[in-house]
């Protein structure tokens, strides 16, 4: 059928299935926009307009880590293309799927310094898995099947397609075609017809997976790491039956949360430089470390030279290009996380036995216990009463900085997707955006954003998106009048000189849930939190709970970058 | 051993637009300056090949050659051992000469060389010259003295010797492929 290539585009996007598109218009995407009317008319698609670019970019990001499939955003050209950089390096140093979908000037203006004009692709090439420039309307479908394909497919990442204006406009023969054809057809078929595997059914290397399972009945004192790839991959219960099969305890990344339970008599809590006494103790000590979708990042090797010196390191990963890049490996197995674990599942059928080093590993502390403190909030206290009063399944989404490191320490996260954090970024202001998107996909969920309050102030344009389309999310503000991370650095290693970190200033964020129409409370009592907190989950609207906390309350323990993993400078 | 030296990289992609900066980007993003770069079509019109030299050190080249097999527009990657591969280059020079007799010696010394003479003028002379960078080097030392007024390289290529290819299917490159290209279904 001949249609324009704004029609092409929204049709792709139903073979992908696509239902929800955050975004944001603008002059040379009105083509796109204008055909959209007719897909929102019918309840095909629904577009969800957020403030700004960037909320719709988390926004799109947050629903993809929360549902695994691809998230799609749409930005005009110029500042609505590179309002989308931050939330595009986002997903990609996540490895999050995203699709977004920018429109360029008409291709006779391109080069020409035209009104709102940019070079996106070159701007994104070194934050997307791929991007494309669509110079003719008859490559437009191509290469929106081939996107979508690369974002999802092996270790997914954000994909961007930016297509000229007149090139929406034009028009070219269009033949639905059903996703499971795509690998067959266009670039994506030579992509595959070149390639050495079936990427239909990839296995594998039998004799890799293997020499890990004799590894494993070698090793006295071996350990796991839940990695970001468990969580991708979805690989929670192959991770969770493996580590009990093998009696080995598991040490969480932030990335991994969520791929192993934090509830899990075997887990050993997060490692890293806020790791758990268990967790950092753990892997120094261990003869056996099985990383699994684990990139070793400086966060959590932070002396790369002597991380886990006493074991021999195997990698489980999907992307060759991450074995050996930070920490030295004495083995590695490409694939698949879920693929992966259960070959090495009907390799190993007995059970193991390491009740001894798990004994040693237990003997230190697995969480973090933080003091209780008369006559104030603690954020002990705030995240402790949120999870006793919220149902076990919200979606936590968060900000980054020391709300998001006590976030990780104090939730148990039972399934992947249920934690929504930059990671890899570290991207401040993700949070809102993140937790619209997840709210989109699961409106029955209990979503709630814990954020700070230099994080919320970043994006809280966002909280107009929240009202308008009634997606509701709980906000726990951590408002200790500082940026706390940078606070407690200055305070550890800067000799207290608390340089431009002091927020001692407005808003007054419960006038501004007002102003928004939302509502909200200021607490500093637990009495109040708790008040706060029930008209909160009865609300029907989202909700602020500003909690008042000491500007001086640190994250614990604490190494310090390039230190060895057990030499805390805070206990 | 860890040492800083140069390095021949081919890296097979395809011959679309943007390719070449997305393989250049990734060297100029760690602040490693291309020695030299060449690149041009196959046997394949649909694929392209560029050869790469680059001083680095060996653990940096293992990331840069890792990060450029992950790039979906390339096909395959190998660096090429100096005692394995045959690398060459053309050079074109251009030399003053004043003199029939100056004219006479530079045409003697490139043919010791084996340089082709491809225009003369009242005043210079220009030879084209194919070698690898001691060759090259030579020559050039030699006709310094005449008077160099231009001259250009269209950078090394390079092949390995005997019978082996650039995309073989080892395990290494099936590896890369697999992280890169796995579509999982269902998503």
């Amino acid at each position: 059928m001949l249609m324009t290539g704004a029609k092409i585009l929204l049709e792709c996007l139903m073979e992908q299935k696509v239902d929800t598109i955050f975004g944001y218009p603008g002059g040379t995407i009105l083509n796109v926009y204008d055909e959209l009317s007719y897909y929102e008319a019918d309840g095909r698609l629904r577009h969800i307009l957020t403030a700004h670019e960037q909320g719709a970019c988390h926004a799109a990001d947050g629903y993809a880590r929360a549902t695994g499939k691809v998230g799609v955003c749409f930005a005009t050209s110029g500042p609505g293309a590179t309002n989308l950089v931050t939330g595009i390096a986002t997903a990609y140093l996540d490895s999050s799927p995203i699709v977004a979908i920018t429109c360029n000037v008409s291709r006779g203006l391109i080069g020409k310094d035209s009104f709102q004009e940019v070079d996106i692709t070159g701007v994104t090439m070194p934050i997307t898995k791929c991007n494309f420039l669509v110079r003719s309307v008859d490559e437009l479908a191509d290469v929106v099947r081939e996107a979508f394909a690369i974002a999802r497919s092996g270790r997914p990442g954000p994909v961007l397609i930016d297509i000229p204006k007149d090139v929406t406009a034009q028009k070219a023969e269009y033949e639905k075609l059903p996703r499971r054809e795509h690998s067959s057809q266009g670039k994506l078929g030579d992509l595959m017809r070149r390639a050495s595997h079936d990427f239909k059914a990839p296995e594998p290397d039998m004799k890799d997976v293997s020499r890990l399972a004799q590894m494993i009945r070698e090793s006295k004192k071996p350990m796991m790491i839940c990695g970001g790839g468990v969580v991708r991959s979805r690989a929670h219960e192959e991770m969770a039956a493996l580590a009990s099969r093998i009696d080995a305890p598991v040490a969480i990344t932030v990335m991994g949360a969520g791929g192993f339970s934090g509830r899990s008599k075997l887990t050993t809590g997060m490692i890293g430089m806020h790791g758990s006494q268990a967790s950092n103790r753990a892997v120094d000590e261990c003869d056996l470390l099985i990383a699994v979708g684990c990139r070793f990042s400086d966060r959590v090797a932070l002396k790369p030279d002597s991380f886990a010196r006493n074991a021999r390191i195997v990698q489980i990963d999907i992307d060759r290009s991450e074995i050996n890049k930070n920490v030295r490996t004495d083995h590695h197995i490409i694939g698949d996380a879920k693929h992966v674990l259960s070959m090495l599942l009907d390799l190993i059928p007995e059970q193991l036995d390491h009740s001894e080093f798990k004994k040693y590993v237990f003997s230190f502390k697995t969480e973090t216990e933080y003091d209780h403190v008369e006559n104030r909030l603690t954020p002990s206290q705030v995240l402790g009463t949120v999870a006793r009063l919220c149902p076990q399944d919200s979606i936590i989404s968060t900000d980054v900085g020391q709300h998001q490191m006590w976030a990780i320490q104090h939730f148990h996260f039972d399934y992947p997707g249920q934690l929504l954090t930059s990671g890899g970024f570290g991207t401040m202001g993700f949070g809102l955006g993140a937790a619209l998107g997840a709210k989109a996909a699961f409106p029955q969920k209990c979503v709630i954003h814990v954020t700070g309050d230099g994080g919320f102030r970043m994006n809280c344009n966002e909280l107009a998106t929240e009202q308008y389309y009634n997606l509701k999310v709980i906000h726990i503000l951590f408002n200790n009048g500082t940026l706390g991370m940078v606070r407690q650095w200055q305070n550890l290693i800067y000799q207290k000189r608390f340089t431009e970190t002091t927020l001692d200033r407005a808003p007054d964020f419960v006038k501004l849930a007002d102003a928004y129409g939302l509502h909200g409370r200021r607490v500093t009592t637990q009495e109040e939190l708790e008040t706060a907190l029930n008209e909160a989950l009865a609300c029907d609207t989202g909700y602020i709970v500003d909690c008042a906390i000491d500007i001086d309350e640190m994250v614990r323990p604490m190494v310090g970058g390039g230190s060895h993993i057990t030499e805390f400078m805070l206990n | 051993m860890n040492e800083n030296k140069r390095w021949t990289l081919a890296v097979l992609v395809d011959n679309e637009a943007g390719v070449l900066s997305r393989v250049a980007r990734l060297f100029s993003g760690k602040g490693y300056n291309i020695e030299s770069l060449a690149v041009g079509a196959t046997d394949d019109i649909q694929v392209s090949r560029i050869t790469i030299e680059v001083n680095a050190y060996e653990d940096q080249v293992t990331l840069l050659t890792n990060q450029l097999r992950k790039l979906i527009c390339v096909h395959s990657v190998k660096i090429l051992d100096d005692s394995h591969a045959i690398r060459r280059e053309l050079l074109l020079m251009k030399v003053l000469c004043s003199t029939a007799e100056t004219r006479n010696e530079i045409i003697q010394i490139g043919n010791i060389f084996r340089a082709s003479i491809i225009d003369v003028s009242k005043s210079s002379i220009t030879l084209a010259l194919i070698g690898d960078e001691r060759k090259t080097e030579a020559i050039q030392n030699l006709l310094r003295e005449f008077g160099i007024l231009e001259l250009v390289r269209t950078g090394m290529v390079a092949l390995e010797r005997g019978q082996y290819t650039i995309d073989e299917q080892t395990k290494e490159k099936g590896e890369f492929d697999y992280g890169k290209n796995v579509l999982r279904e269902g998503l």
